[in-house]
């Protein structure tokens, strides 16, 4: 039987010369829930989940995916294993056509003929509502729908752990709607963690809530819980 | 008609003009066309590791000249026959490519160029080193006897024409196999955004080093027909002329397009040959075309023909 949690860290820890970015993080979780992982800048969450896909090295801890420890893999394993990661700086092949972007991430996934990997383009295109003409340059579309395009190109992966790191930041209202509708469609069926500062993303997408501050766990629950807590209200949410 | 048919027929029409010049040129232009076609395809190779993928290296010269000695050499000292000394030619130079590509490809961007260029010069002083075998820098004859292939003379101005274009469909074929392929599609992914593509799950290394290894086997073939088809080796081709030489011709010709080597590989030829006839400072002119071809045509002769004329130009 296949373990609950589909990911989990043990003693992580990341130090940048004397400065703990991570300190010792016990994290996990559960098959088929969205994570909302937050916190004030500089508390360590991208240096968490850059942990976590393998683009830094952890001090010392040890992550599971799965059920197998990745400590020790490199990127690429871990994103064959079936995780995906979209970045909080937009990272896309901004020479390339929409269609060769979303393609990469497509082809890379199974042996599938050009048919079908186009078939599973357009419909990771449509399901983040990109309607811009596929052979557009990627390059040239707004910034707000670049970050469409990022977490198509993650989607289409079709991976069992998401990991969007503020993946709403530059997205209209109207945009911010269809990511959040987006998100709870794949709900249950994939994994997410999700790193966010926007609470009311946080709050209608997150089943669960982890808050980083100086590197440590400062709570983690439900979002009404944390919505409750006094003391990630002082930390990270102020006293409004 | 589809896009493939298009490439296709492209292609096949450029081969048969060729052809066509083959019963038309004068025999002076015959023979630049010739000499041309076979370093075009050393271009092309180039052209796969720098164009597509982005890796710029200056030690070319390195796989060029293994695949020229290893022909060379097995021909003169084991008395192998064109056919088994090609093979030892393009063995050595994928051995090379691989040796290298794993060393080298720790490295990336300006350290990338002074690893290669190091490697390229260290070959180099292998050649003079071993003058014994290699006779250095006065090189070597292939005597006539050893040039038939098939029972064809190969220092029949004719018939060598014929293999060069042999090879360079040959250089065209696989090239363009590769930049369609799924595993050229990665290495364009990894020359525009190797983070991105290692995060889609892409072993970016081991997509490098085929890279490497294709081009440099590719240029070790170029290396081993030039020799026999010329008849001559010698320690010019590992020198860094060599290596420089087909950045030039690619830059000139457009990276990433296919035609652009063969193109840029022509141009570059007839300048040096019409500007030497009027002046020693051939190669101010070649720097000045060049420098005038970076500030207003960035993307080199085909890539401006691309931009401009047929978008949808390999």
């Amino acid at each position: 039987m296949a373990a609950v949690n589909l990911l989990a860290t043990k003693g992580l820890t990341r130090t940048f010369g004397g400065l703990v970015a991570v300190d010792r993080v016990d994290f996990a979780v559960p098959r088929g829930q969205v994570r909302a992982l937050i916190g004030p800048n500089g508390a360590g969450k991208t240096t968490l989940v850059g942990m976590l896909c393998g683009r830094i090295a952890a001090t010392s801890g040890a992550i599971t995916f799965d059920g197998r420890d990745i400590t020790e893999l490199p990127a690429h394993r871990r994103i064959a294993m079936g995780m995906a990661y979209t970045f909080q700086v937009t990272s896309i092949f901004a020479r390339l056509s929409l269609r060769e972007n979303v393609a990469l991430a497509v082809r890379r996934c199974g042996r599938l003929d050009e048919r079908q990997v186009e078939r599973k383009v357009a419909e990771a295109l449509s399901r983040v509502r990109l309607t811009e003409p596929a052979d557009q340059m990627a390059g040239d579309l707004s910034y707000g729908h670049q970050r469409l395009l990022e977490i198509a190109m993650g989607i289409a992966q079709e991976p069992q752990l998401l990991i969007l790191d503020e993946p709403t930041q530059g997205l209209a209202d109207s945009e911010i709607e269809g990511f959040n509708a987006l998100i709870r469609s794949m709900a249950g069926a994939t994994t997410i963690v999700l790193i966010e500062h926007n609470m009311d993303v946080v709050m209608e997408t997150a089943d669960y809530i982890t808050v980083l501050n100086f590197g440590e766990i400062l709570a983690e629950g439900k979002p009404q819980a944390i919505r409750a807590d006094a003391a990630v209200q002082a930390a990270y949410l102020g006293s409004a | 008609m589809s896009a493939r048919s298009r490439t296709l027929a492209l292609h096949g029409a450029v081969v048969a003009a060729i052809l066509a010049l083959h019963f038309i040129l004068p025999d002076y232009h015959h023979g630049i066309l010739a000499r041309t076609m076979v370093l075009a395809v050393y271009a092309m190779a180039y052209n796969v590791m720098f164009g597509y993928t982005g890796l710029l290296s200056l030690g070319h010269a390195l796989f060029f000249a293994a695949g020229m000695y290893g022909m060379g050499l097995s021909s003169i000292h084991l008395g192998f026959s064109p056919g088994p000394a090609i093979v030892c030619g393009v063995a050595a130079a994928f051995a090379v490519s691989l040796i290298v590509g794993i060393l080298a490809l720790r490295t990336s961007g300006v350290a990338l160029m002074i690893v290669t260029l190091m490697f390229a010069q260290a070959g180099w002083y292998l050649v003079l080193y071993f003058g014994e075998y290699t006779r250095g820098d006065e090189g070597f004859v292939i005597p006539r006897a050893a040039r038939m292939l098939a029972g064809f003379d190969l220092a029949d101005a004719s018939n060598r024409y014929i293999a060069a274009l042999v090879l360079f469909a040959f250089g065209l074929v696989v090239t363009l196999k590769a930049v369609e392929s799924r595993f050229g599609r990665v290495l364009v992914a990894i020359r525009e955004n190797e983070e991105r593509a290692r995060m889609l799950g892409y072993d970016v290394f081991r997509y490098k080093l085929g890279a490497v290894v294709l081009s440099g086997t590719l240029s070790g073939l170029a290396g081993a027909c030039y020799g026999i088809l010329f008849g001559y080796v010698g320690a010019t081709f590992a020198s860094v002329q060599y290596s420089i030489l087909p950045l030039l011709w690619v830059l000139l010709g457009g990276a990433s397009t296919v035609l652009g080597p063969f193109v840029g590989t022509y141009f570059m030829t007839y300048l040096i040959d019409i500007s030497s006839a009027y002046t020693t400072a051939y190669m101010l002119v070649a720097g000045v075309v060049l420098v005038v071809l970076t500030l207003f045509a960035r993307q080199g002769i085909m890539g401006e023909v691309r931009r401009r004329l047929i978008p949808w130009l390999p």
